[in-house]
C-alpha cells in the first residue's frame, strides 16, 4: 500500500494526552512514525498532505448505528452507512442487529462483516443478544464470539427478563463481552411516543417517564452485582444512549462500586431536548425520546465529569416516507454519523468548556478501549492508520440534502456545527476528503 | 412557553388556538358577530365557487355537520371523505390523502384525526389552509371558539371583541377525562389568555399534575363539589366508560364524585352556565335534567359552532376583513 505523508498537522491523542504539532508517515496502512514539523527528511512519498492549521487525530469510533443491512436497503445500505461515517470522520463503526432478518447467528454476522458488503470503514458488529432479538432464548455467544461479535445486544429492545438478562451477562461475560443494553421497561411505555412531561400532555402525545430508562438500568446494576458475587465473573454492562439523570445517578454510583458498567451518550441527547418536537417533528422522534432540559444537562454534566464512557450516534436511517406520517406512527430513529463531532465540539467544547482533546478521547480512544482495539483509537506507530484530519475552530452549516447517508432524517438540517472534517483515512486509505 | 409559537403554516389554517394572538380571536368573535346579520343570500355570495374537503378519521355529528352546513350556507361546494368509504381503508398515507384532495381542486381541508399533530402534517405537506376539526388528544381549536362565544354571550358580556380582560372574573371548572380531551386542552390553553380562571377537575388518573402546564394560571382542585363552588361556568366531558376501566375507581364511584346532578348544581353552583362539548352520556357525566335545565347552554353551543365555523373557513380563504 502507498506511502502518506501528513505534514504540519496538530497531532492529537487523546489516550496520551499528547497535543502538538507534527508529521504523521503511513506505510502500509500503518502508522509507521511520528516526528516534528519537518523531521521526516530524505523520505520519498507517494503523497502528501498538508495540514496546515488541522488536527490530525485517531479516527471516530462509533459503538453504536444501523446500518439497515439486511433487509431495508431503501433505508441505508453497509456501503452507504459507511460512506456517512467516513464523512464524520469516523474510521470504526459497530452495527447494530435489528436487521431484516435480525443478526443473530454467525451466518449473517459473516454475510455483514463480509468485503462484499463494501464498507468503506472498519465495520465491526453487535449481534442479537437473543435468537430473534426476542428476549427469550441467548444466542450462540461463543461460535459469534469466534466469528468477530465485539458483544451483544438486543438493541431497539430491551433485555426485559431478569432471569434473561442475567443468563446473557454471565454468558458474555465468559467470553470478555460487553451485553449493551437499550434500557427502557417497556411495560411501561406502550404507545408512547415522546418524553413524559408538560410538552407531551399539551401536545397530546403518550410520554415515555424517566423512571422506564432508570428502573432497567437499576436492574441490570443489581444484576451485575449478584453475578460478581455467586458467579465470580465480572459482568461488562453497557448502556446504550443514557437519557435521563436518573440513570446517570444510578450509573455513576455503579461505578463508584467499582462494578464494570460503561455507558454511550448521543449528540441529540446533550443538544436537543423534548422542545424539538413543537409542531410534531417526526425528524425529532428517537427512542430513547428528548428529554427536559435538566435530563440534557445531566447528560452533559456526565459527558464533563467522566461518568459517560463515550459518544455514540445511534445513527437510524429511515426514508422519508416514512417520517411524513402522523407523530406516533413514525419510526423512532435519527442519522447522525456525520453531525456527530460538529454538535460535540460546539456543545460540550466551546458552550460547556470540555477540552477537545476530552471529546476526541469519547470519541475514539475510549470506545476503542470499551471494545478492546488495541492498535484503533491511538496515534500510536503500529498501530491502524485511521485518522480522522479537521479544522477545529471552522463553523459551518449543516445540509441534511447533502448528506451522504441514503437517509436524511435528522433534526439537525441547517443546524450549526463547529469543527469542519477535510480527509479521514481508513487503514491508510483516504476514504473522505471534502 | 412562548404564548405564540411561529405558525409555518398556510396563514388561513387553524391548527392550534396556541397560533391565534388575542386580538386574531377578536377579530374572529366581530366577524362571527358581523356575519350572523347577513342574510342568507348574502352569506351564500361569500364562498360561491371554492371547494373545500371534510376529511373525517373518526365519526363525528356535530363537528362534522356544522363545518359542513356552514360551507354550503357560504355557497362553497363540499365533499366528504371518511376513512370508512375512501382509499384511507387500503392504507393511503394522510399526505398521498391530502395531495389526491388538493389535485381535484380542494382549496382547504377540514381535518378529523385521531392522531395528535396530523393537522400540522397535512398543513404542511399540501400547503393548504387546513382546519383542525379534533386531532387525537391534542386540540380542537373551533369548540374552544364557540365555546368562548357561547360563555360571552351568555353571561352578558361582550362577544363582538376579545382583549386581555374579556373573561376577568370568569372563573371556568372543565371537569372529567381532562387527559383525553382535546377540547379540554383548546379551552385550557385559549381562556386565560383572556382573563379567565380555569379550574380543572377530576381524579388523577384521569387528570395528571402536567395539565398544569398547558397555560399559566390553568389550577386543579381534586374535589368536584369545591370546583363548582368557585364556577361561573361549569364544563363537563365526556367519560368513555373503557377509559375508567383501567382506573382505581369503578363507575358507580365517578358518578358518585363527579357527576353533574341537579342536586350538586343548586347546592353549589345555582348560578352557574353548564357547558358539555357532546357528544354527553346522559346518567353518567351528566344528569338528563341538568343537560335539559336552564343553566344548560348546551345547544347554544351547538348553534354557536354554526356560527364560528362559517368566519373559520372565510378566514381559510383570506375572505374576512
Amino acid at each position: 500500500m502507498s506511502d502518506l505523508l501528513i505534514r504540519n498537522a496538530r497531532l492529537l491523542e487523546p489516550a496520551a494526552g499528547f497535543d502538538e504539532p507534527g508529521d504523521l508517515l503511513i506505510r502500509d496502512g500503518r502508522i509507521a512514525a511520528l516526528e516534528s514539523p519537518g523531521g521526516f527528511t530524505g523520505l520519498e512519498v507517494q503523497d502528501t498532505i498538508d495540514a496546515a492549521g488541522m488536527v490530525l487525530a485517531p479516527g471516530l469510533i462509533d459503538v453504536h448505528v444501523h446500518l439497515r443491512e439486511p433487509g431495508q436497503t431503501y433505508k441505508e445500505t453497509i456501503a452507504t452507512g459507511t460512506r456517512a461515517a467516513a464523512a464524520g470522520g469516523f474510521t470504526t463503526v459497530v452495527a447494530m442487529p435489528n436487521t431484516v432478518p435480525v443478526n443473530d447467528s454467525v451466518e449473517s454476522l459473516e454475510w455483514m462483516l463480509a468485503p462484499e458488503r463494501g464498507a468503506q470503514v472498519h465495520l465491526l458488529a453487535m449481534p442479537a443478544a437473543t435468537l430473534g432479538s426476542m428476549g427469550e432464548t441467548l444466542s450462540e455467544y461463543e461460535a459469534l464470539a469466534k466469528a468477530g461479535a465485539v458483544g451483544f445486544t438486543d438493541d431497539g429492545k430491551p433485555v426485559l427478563e431478569d432471569h434473561v438478562m442475567r443468563a446473557a451477562l454471565v454468558a458474555a461475560a465468559r467470553l470478555g463481552l460487553p451485553i449493551s443494553q437499550h434500557a427502557e421497561d417497556t411495560r411501561l411505555t406502550g404507545g408512547c411516543s415522546m418524553n413524559a412531561g408538560v410538552v407531551a400532555f399539551r401536545l397530546g402525545l403518550r410520554g415515555m417517564t424517566v423512571e422506564a430508562e432508570s428502573k432497567i438500568v437499576e436492574r441490570d446494576i443489581q444484576l451485575l452485582r449478584e453475578i460478581e458475587k455467586a458467579d465470580k465473573l465480572r459482568p461488562h454492562l453497557h448502556v446504550q444512549h443514557v437519557s435521563t439523570a436518573k440513570a446517570l445517578i444510578a450509573i455513576r454510583e455503579a461505578k463508584r462500586q467499582g462494578l464494570h458498567v460503561t455507558c454511550e451518550a448521543a449528540p441529540h441527547h446533550f443538544t436537543l431536548t423534548e422542545a424539538a418536537i413543537e409542531g410534531y417533528n417526526t425528524n425529532a422522534k428517537m427512542n430513547p425520546p428528548l428529554r427536559a432540559e435538566h435530563d440534557r444537562m445531566a447528560v452533559i454534566e456526565a459527558l464533563l465529569d467522566g461518568t459517560v464512557d463515550c459518544i455514540a450516534t445511534d445513527h437510524a436511517p429511515h426514508a422519508a416516507h416514512e417520517k411524513e406520517v402522523e407523530f406516533e406512527r413514525a419510526p423512532n430513529g435519527i442519522t447522525g454519523l456525520e453531525t456527530a463531532l460538529g454538535l460535540a465540539s460546539r456543545v460540550l467544547h466551546r458552550e460547556h468548556g470540555l477540552p477537545l482533546a476530552r471529546i476526541l478521547a469519547l470519541m475514539s480512544a475510549q470506545p476503542a478501549a470499551l471494545l478492546k482495539l488495541k492498535d484503533r483509537g491511538t496515534l500510536r506507530p503500529g498501530s491502524h492508520a485511521d485518522l480522522v484530519l479537521f479544522s477545529p475552530d471552522w463553523e459551518w452549516t449543516f445540509t441534511a440534502a447533502q448528506s451522504l447517508s441514503k437517509s436524511k432524517n435528522t433534526p439537525f438540517d441547517q443546524a450549526q456545527m463547529l469543527g469542519r472534517i477535510h480527509a479521514t483515512i481508513s487503514e491508510g486509505r483516504i476514504v473522505y476528503r471534502d | 412557553m412562548h404564548p405564540y409559537p411561529s405558525n409555518p403554516y398556510h396563514p388561513g389554517s387553524l391548527l392550534s388556538v396556541q397560533h391565534l394572538p388575542v386580538p386574531e380571536v377578536g377579530h374572529i368573535l366581530g366577524v362571527t358577530a358581523q356575519m350572523d346579520t347577513m342574510r342568507p343570500d348574502e352569506l351564500a355570495a361569500t364562498l360561491t365557487g371554492h371547494r373545500i374537503a371534510l376529511l373525517f378519521y373518526e365519526s363525528s355529528t356535530r363537528t362534522r355537520t356544522s363545518f359542513e352546513l356552514a360551507a354550503k350556507s357560504l355557497g362553497a361546494t363540499t365533499t366528504l371523505v371518511s376513512d370508512k368509504s375512501s382509499s384511507i381503508e387500503k392504507g393511503e398515507s394522510l399526505k398521498d390523502t391530502g395531495l389526491t384532495l388538493r389535485a381535484l381542486g380542494a382549496e382547504a381541508i377540514i381535518l378529523r384525526h385521531n392522531a395528535s399533530g396530523a393537522p400540522e402534517l397535512l398543513a404542511r405537506m399540501t400547503g393548504l389552509p387546513v382546519l383542525n376539526a379534533g386531532d387525537g388528544m391534542h386540540e380542537h381549536p373551533s369548540q374552544a371558539l364557540l365555546d368562548l362565544r357561547t360563555m360571552l354571550l351568555r353571561l352578558g358580556l361582550d362577544a363582538t371583541t376579545a382583549h386581555e380582560s374579556s373573561l376577568k372574573g370568569v372563573t371556568v371548572v372543565i371537569t372529567g377525562d381532562i387527559r383525553h380531551s382535546r377540547v379540554a386542552r383548546s379551552n385550557a390553553m385559549l381562556l386565560p389568555r383572556l382573563g379567565a380562571r380555569v379550574v380543572l377537575c377530576g381524579p388523577e388518573e384521569l387528570l395528571p399534575v402536567e395539565a398544569l402546564g398547558l397555560c399559566e394560571g390553568v389550577e386543579i382542585e381534586r374535589d368536584f363539589d369545591r370546583a363548582l363552588a368557585q364556577a361561573d361556568v361549569a364544563m363537563m366531558l365526556r367519560i368513555q366508560k373503557e377509559r375508567i376501566a383501567g382506573l382505581s375507581l369503578d363507575l358507580a364511584q365517578y358518578i358518585e364524585g363527579y357527576q353533574l346532578s341537579s342536586e350538586r348544581l343548586a347546592a353549589n353552583a345555582p348560578n352557574a352556565l353548564v357547558m358539555h362539548p357532546g357528544p354527553m352520556i346522559r346518567g353518567l357525566e351528566i344528569a338528563g335534567e341538568v343537560a335539559d335545565g336552564p343553566q344548560s347552554a348546551i345547544e347554544d353551543q351547538v348553534r354557536h359552532g354554526l356560527s364560528i365555523r362559517r368566519t373559520l373557513l372565510v378566514r381559510a380563504f383570506g375572505a374576512a376583513s
